[in-house]
C-alpha cells in the first residue's frame, strides 16, 4: 500500500473536505491503485525535459489599466448564501476566549 | 422532410423565406422534449419563457431582415456555461440555485448570432466523468439504448442532438468530454484547438486542459457553430489571437493526396472486433477518396491517461477551491470557518469531486510535487512531442474514439480507473491542445454508434471539417434512432 486511511484523512484536510468513515475506507483503496497505475511514468526517463503546462504557448498577457464598468456590489455578493447588505458573511474566523 | 435532418444553413433560409418562423421551430422542439425526453433525461431544465421570448425577438429580427449565422436557431447549453440569469449548476448540489450575473464569451457571442437558449443539458458534476453517472441529478440515457449510458461528461449534448432535442448544443472537453460522448451516441462533436474558443465564463475543470466545442446531426452545423464560437477574446489570456476562417468554405473540397497518420498505438488491448472492424472500414472509404494513408508512432501513448489524471486532479482540487460556502451556492453551517468549509464541501460535493479533489490535493502536496504532478508536466512535452513529429509525416490523424461501445448504466461506477481508461484515444489530444473531432462512423452488431476521431494540427480545424464532411457525404449514418422520429 501506498497510502493509508491517515494519508487520505489528512490530505482531504488539507483540501478543506470532510469525509465519513466509509468514504475513507473506499478512497483509501481506490486512490492507493490509482496512484500505483500513475506511478507507471517512473519508468519514463524525463531527465532534461522541460515541463509543459499550457500546451499551446502564450506569454504574458498585458492590458492597458483603465477604469471601466464592472459588477455592482449588488451582482457580485447576490449569490452569497448569506449576506448583510452587500458584505459577505461568515463564521467567526478569529478565536475569542 | 424531417426538420432533424435540415441544417442550420437551411434552416436559415426557410426563416429567411418565411416558410417557418422562430417560435415555431422552438415550440417544435421544446413539444419534443416534453415528449420524449422523460425517457432520455437530457435535459437538467428547460428554459421555455426565456426560450419563447429570445424566439420572438428573432422572428422580429428576421422581420427587419437582419441576416446573422443563428438568428432563430434553438439550441441545448452544458449547464457549465454562466448565462446570465439563468440557473446554472455544472451538475452539482454545491451550486444549485446559482444564478450567475454574467454571459460566458459564447454564450454572448450566440445571443449576438441569434440563437435561442432551448434549456441546460445534464453532465458529470463539474464535468468529471466519462457517462453523467455523476451528475448530482440524474442519469442521461443513450438514445440508440436507454439501459446505457451516453458517455460524458458531455452527456446531456450528445444525447439531446442524437434524440433530436435541439438543432446543435454546446459542450465541454478536458479529456475526451465531447468527442467521447458524441461518439458514443452516434453525432458530430468537436474540440477546437486549445485557445480557439475562449474559456471566459466556463466553470472551471482543469484549466489548461478544457475547451467548449459544438455538438450536432451534421458537419455543416458543426462549421456554423465554430465559426459563431472562436476567436480571440480578452477576458481569456489563453485566446489565441488568430483570425477565424469561414469554417463553410472547406466544406465540399476533395481530400485528394491528403496524408492521414494512423498511429499503431491506437490498437489497444480491450478494443472491441466492431470497433475495430468499423475503424478499418471507414480508413479504406477515406482512400478511396483520394487520401493516402501513412503509418505513425505516438510512443508515449499509453502514458497519456496516467499524465492527464496527475494534471487534471491538480488543476481541480485548486480551481474547486473557490467553493467554500461564502461566495455562492450551499452553505452547511460550522462552528468557525473552516469547520464551515469542510461542512459545506462534504454535503455539496460528489464521489468522483471528492476523489478528485483529494488525488489532485494529494499529487500537489509538499514531498509529492516532484514525483507526481512535475513528472507529468514532462511526460505532457513528450506526448506533445509525439504529435509534432507524427504531424511532419501527415495532415490529420485518424483514430477510433473510444475502445468499446456504449456500457450499461452502473457497469463501471465502482470501478473508477476502468472508467478512466474508456478515454484513452482522446487524452493525449487534449494533453496536447489540438482539435479533434468525433463523427458517426457505424454501428456494432448490438445497433451501437462507433465514432471517427480525426486530429489536426493546431488551428487546423477546416481541413479537419473537409475530411469529416468528405466522409459524411460518402457514409451517410443515420444520427436519430427511428423510435424518436416523430
Amino acid at each position: 500500500m501506498k497510502i493509508t486511511r491517515e494519508t487520505v484523512e489528512y490530505v482531504a484536510h488539507l483540501g478543506r473536505l470532510d469525509l465519513d468513515p466509509r468514504e475513507i475506507d473506499e478512497y483509501t483503496g481506490q486512490i492507493d491503485s490509482i496512484l500505483q497505475y500513475m506511478d507507471s511514468l517512473n519508468a519514463l526517463d524525463t531527465q532534461g525535459v522541460e515541463p509543459t503546462s499550457h500546451a499551446v504557448p502564450v506569454g504574458c498577457v498585458m492590458r492597458e489599466d483603465v477604469v471601466k464598468e464592472s459588477f455592482t456590489a449588488e451582482e457580485s455578493t447576490g449569490n452569497a448564501p448569506e449576506r448583510i447588505d452587500t458584505f459577505f458573511k461568515v463564521p467567526p474566523i478569529i478565536e475569542v476566549e | 422532410m424531417d426538420i432533424l435532418d435540415l441544417t442550420i444553413v437551411q434552416l436559415r433560409e426557410m426563416l429567411r423565406k418565411k416558410e417557418v418562423s422562430s417560435v415555431e421551430l422552438t415550440e417544435y422542439y421544446l413539444n419534443r422534449i416534453k415528449k420524449y425526453d422523460g425517457e432520455v433525461l437530457a435535459y437538467l431544465r428547460t428554459t421555455e419563457d426565456y426560450a419563447m421570448e429570445m424566439a420572438r425577438s428573432a422572428d422580429e429580427r428576421i422581420g427587419r431582415g437582419e441576416d446573422t449565422p443563428l438568428l432563430g436557431i434553438p439550441l441545448g447549453m452544458k449547464d457549465i456555461l454562466c448565462t446570465k440569469g439563468i440557473e446554472t449548476t455544472c451538475g452539482s448540489n454545491i451550486l444549485k440555485g446559482f444564478v450567475p450575473p454574467y454571459d460566458a464569451t459564447v454564450i454572448r457571442k450566440l445571443k449576438e448570432a441569434g440563437f435561442v437558449h432551448l434549456g441546460r443539458l445534464n453532465m458529470d458534476e463539474f464535468a468529471m466523468g466519462s457517462s453523467t453517472e455523476n451528475s448530482a441529478f440524474q442519469t442521461t440515457r443513450n438514445p440508440w439504448d436507454t439501459t446505457r449510458i451516453p458517455g460524458g461528461s458531455s452527456g446531456g449534448s450528445a444525447a439531446a442532438v442524437a434524440s433530436g432535442l435541439c438543432t446543435s448544443a454546446l459542450g465541454t472537453d478536458t479529456g475526451g468530454s465531447i468527442r467521447q460522448p458524441a461518439g458514443l451516441c452516434g453525432v458530430i462533436g468537436m474540440k477546437p484547438t486549445y485557445g480557439r474558443v475562449s474559456r471566459y465564463g466556463l466553470v472551471a475543470f482543469a484549466s489548461s486542459l478544457d475547451q467548449i466545442g459544438p455538438f450536432s446531426r451534421n458537419v455543416s452545423d458543426c462549421a456554423t457553430m465554430l465559426g459563431v464560437i472562436a476567436g480571440y477574446d480578452p477576458m481569456d489570456s489563453t485566446s489565441i489571437p488568430e483570425a477565424v476562417p469561414d469554417y463553410q468554405s472547406f466544406l465540399g473540397r476533395d481530400i485528394k493526396g491528403l496524408r492521414v497518420g494512423i498511429p499503431a498505438e491506437y490498437s489497444v488491448e480491450g478494443m472491441e472486433a466492431d470497433v475495430k472492424k468499423t475503424y478499418e472500414d471507414n480508413l479504406q472509404i477515406l482512400r478511396d477518396q483520394g487520401a493516402t494513408l501513412v503509418d505513425v508512432s505516438l510512443p508515449h501513448t499509453q502514458y497519456a491517461v496516467a499524465t492527464y489524471y496527475i494534471i487534471c486532479t491538480a488543476e481541480a482540487s485548486s480551481n474547486l477551491a473557490r467553493y467554500d460556502g461564502v461566495k455562492y451556492g450551499l452553505r452547511e453551517n460550522g462552528k468557525d470557518i473552516i469547520d464551515m468549509y469542510k461542512k459545506t464541501r462534504f454535503k455539496g460535493f460528489g464521489k468522483e469531486v471528492k476523489r478528485r479533489i483529494i488525488l489532485g490535493t494529494y499529487v500537489l502536496s509538499s514531498g509529492y510535487y516532484d514525483a507526481y504532478y512535475r513528472k507529468a508536466g514532462k511526460v505532457r512535452t513528450l506526448i506533445r512531442r509525439d504529435f509534432d513529429a507524427a504531424f511532419t509525416a501527415c495532415d490529420l490523424i485518424v483514430t477510433p474514439v473510444s475502445p468499446t461501445t456504449a456500457f450499461k448504466v452502473g457497469e463501471r461506477v465502482a470501478d473508477p480507473l476502468t472508467m478512466y481508461l474508456s478515454d484513452i484515444f482522446t487524452i493525449p489530444v487534449n494533453l496536447a491542445g489540438l482539435p479533434g473531432i468525433s463523427i458517426p462512423g457505424g454501428f456494432d452488431a448490438k445497433g451501437l454508434p462507433i465514432g471517427l476521431q480525426i486530429i489536426g494540427r493546431p488551428l487546423d480545424e477546416g481541413r479537419m471539417l473537409q475530411a469529416a464532411h468528405v466522409f459524411e457525404s460518402v457514409k451517410r449514418v443515420e444520427t436519430v434512432p427511428g423510435r424518436l422520429r416523430d
